[in-house]
């Protein structure tokens, strides 16, 4: 005769426990989509501050300068903690009331941006005179020489570090689970408080983090060999 | 007789407490053909770069096809120009530049037609026909779609002198255009400024060391030194029978360096 195999209270232990597991992840895979979310726009806002910025650096006009010299330290003397603090609980006083994930992406990216800003200042700066003389030679306005000649030869010079910005950024971006926003950091918080385990929650966002810098590498890696291009006399 | 295209007169320049230029005077008519020679700091890539609004001047006047370069007319006083009448002259004058300054992420034939289209409107397929024009005359355009880091230091000043003609100045100003260039790669750029000076009737400006090519290519030759023009005239004149003392010993050096006069 044979016997029916039975479930052992330990059997169905572990599986309730794995179904929770799954539950789990998915709280922080949904808290990894937020930090991207979080990623890409402060990005795409750090980048427009740091052309302004960077670019307003290297103005002839005095007052120009000044704007961007004064943002610039402003968001880099400050810490991101403070500034995300005024975005969410101090501009509402002033009329402005920001969701988590705007006020989020307002500090995350004026924050970043004023560091990349001098980035796009140096390397514009880094551009040859000649360069400029070239454009003077041939009688282009000063925006048609930086749009055409100097920024897109400063934009292979600014790269690299722009990834190290953004890798920042992805990184700060973790700021946020103090205004309760469910990012990866805060999921990961959520999940070891329900299940009591340490090590799962925060093993799995030490990975996820890693995983999504190493794509921010690889990513700006292609970009720069892509830019490069001909450049060194390969042919295009 | 014609007015002078480019009329210089007492200009002066300094870097700091150093005065390059001193009370610098001349003049050019249309279509000649004008050799610079001199020592080296002797001014004559300042003065090109003046010519070009590369470099201010402190004092004095210059006067091209017309009109007051640094200065505008305004209600019969002299102001000093603002960037839309310097715009408007460089329009003018064309310049070649010793190590090229090629744009190198640009292609060549982007190179060439970057400048007529955006100073000038010229819609892309136009700018292109005329650059295919320009490139078969330096014998290039066979390179168009290279890119310049592809290309050998005379190819690369061929391409940026196709670069300045694209935009028809009236006035072209070379500095030293072969003296970055492998010897054997001379020739090639010397033959396409022959050239341009048999076909064309530009006014063409040469500051040089090729004591030979001057003498062949220019219908006037000065003699630079320490900001002043010490000598000038015909190259005969000067190569063969120099006045100066300053002339006879600049030409004994050149000759003991190796330059063929
Ligand atoms: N931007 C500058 N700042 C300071 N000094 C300068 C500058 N440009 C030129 N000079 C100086 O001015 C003097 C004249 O320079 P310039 O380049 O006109 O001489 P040149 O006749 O072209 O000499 P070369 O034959 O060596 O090219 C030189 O002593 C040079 O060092
Ligand atoms: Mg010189």
């Amino acid at each position: 005769m044979s016997r029916l195999p039975r479930t052992t209270a330990n059997d169905r232990k572990s599986y309730t426990q794995m179904t929770q597991w799954s539950g789990y992840l998915g709280l922080i895979l949904q808290g990894a989509l937020v930090t991207i979310e979080l990623t890409l726009m402060g990005s795409v806002l750090a980048l427009i501050m740091a052309f302004l910025a960077g670019m307003g650096r290297v103005s002839r006009f005095f007052v120009v300068r000044a704007i961007a010299t004064a943002y610039i330290e402003f968001f880099r003397g400050t810490s991101i903690f403070v500034q995300l603090f005024w975005a969410y609980f101090v501009l509402p006083f002033a009329g402005l009331s920001l969701t988590p994930l705007q006020a989020g992406v307002l500090a995350l990216g004026l924050n970043v941006g004023a560091y990349a800003a001098e980035v796009v200042r140096g390397a514009i700066l880094s551009v040859g005179r000649e360069q400029y003389e070239a454009c003077t030679a041939l009688n282009l306005g000063r925006w048609q020489g930086m749009r055409h000649v100097i920024l897109p030869q400063a934009l292979l010079v600014m790269l690299p570090t722009f990834g190290n910005n953004a890798i920042e950024l992805l990184k700060a971006t973790s700021v946020v689970s103090l205004i309760s926003l469910a990012d990866l950091t805060f999921q990961a918080q959520v999940v070891r408080s329900q299940t009591g385990s340490t090590l799962m929650p925060f093993l799995s966002v030490l990975i996820i983090y890693f995983a999504l810098a190493l794509i921010i590498s690889w990513g700006v890696r292609t970009l720069e060999r892509r830019m490069a291009r001909g450049l060194d006399g390969v042919r295009i | 007789m014609p007015a002078p295209i480019i009329k210089v007169d007492a200009i002066s320049k300094s870097f700091g407490t150093f005065k390059v230029l001193d009370g610098l005077s001349m003049q050019v008519m249309p279509g000649e053909k004008l050799a610079l020679i001199g020592p080296s700091g002797s001014g004559k890539t300042t003065i090109l770069r003046i010519l070009m609004t590369l470099e201010k001047i402190d004092g004095g006047h210059i006067q091209v096809d017309g009109e007051q370069l640094y200065h505008m007319e305004r209600n019969g006083q002299l102001l000093p120009a603002d960037e839309r009448h310097l715009a408007r002259m460089r329009q003018k004058i064309g310049m070649v530049f010793q190590l090229f300054n090629l744009f190198p992420h640009k292609c060549v034939m982007d190179n060439v037609t970057l400048a007529p289209m955006l100073t000038k409107g010229v819609a892309r397929a136009a700018a292109e026909k005329r650059a295919m024009e320009l490139l078969d005359m330096v014998g290039l355009a066979d390179k168009a779609k290279a890119m310049p880091a592809q290309l050998s230091g005379g190819q690369k000043q061929r391409v940026a002198i196709a670069r300045a003609l694209a935009l028809s100045p009236k006035i072209m100003l070379f500095d030293e255009v072969t003296s970055a260039l492998d010897p054997e790669l001379v020739e090639e750029v010397l033959n396409v400024m022959r050239k341009l000076a048999a076909e064309t009737d530009m006014t063409m400006l040469l500051v040089t060391h090729e004591m030979g090519f001057a003498h062949d290519f220019a219908d006037r030759v000065l003699f630079f030194d320490r900001g002043r023009i010490v000598e000038e005239g015909k190259p005969d004149e000067i190569f063969r029978h120099p006045k100066q003392e300053r002339t006879q010993s600049f030409l004994k050096k050149i000759i003991a360096a190796g330059h063929r006069v």
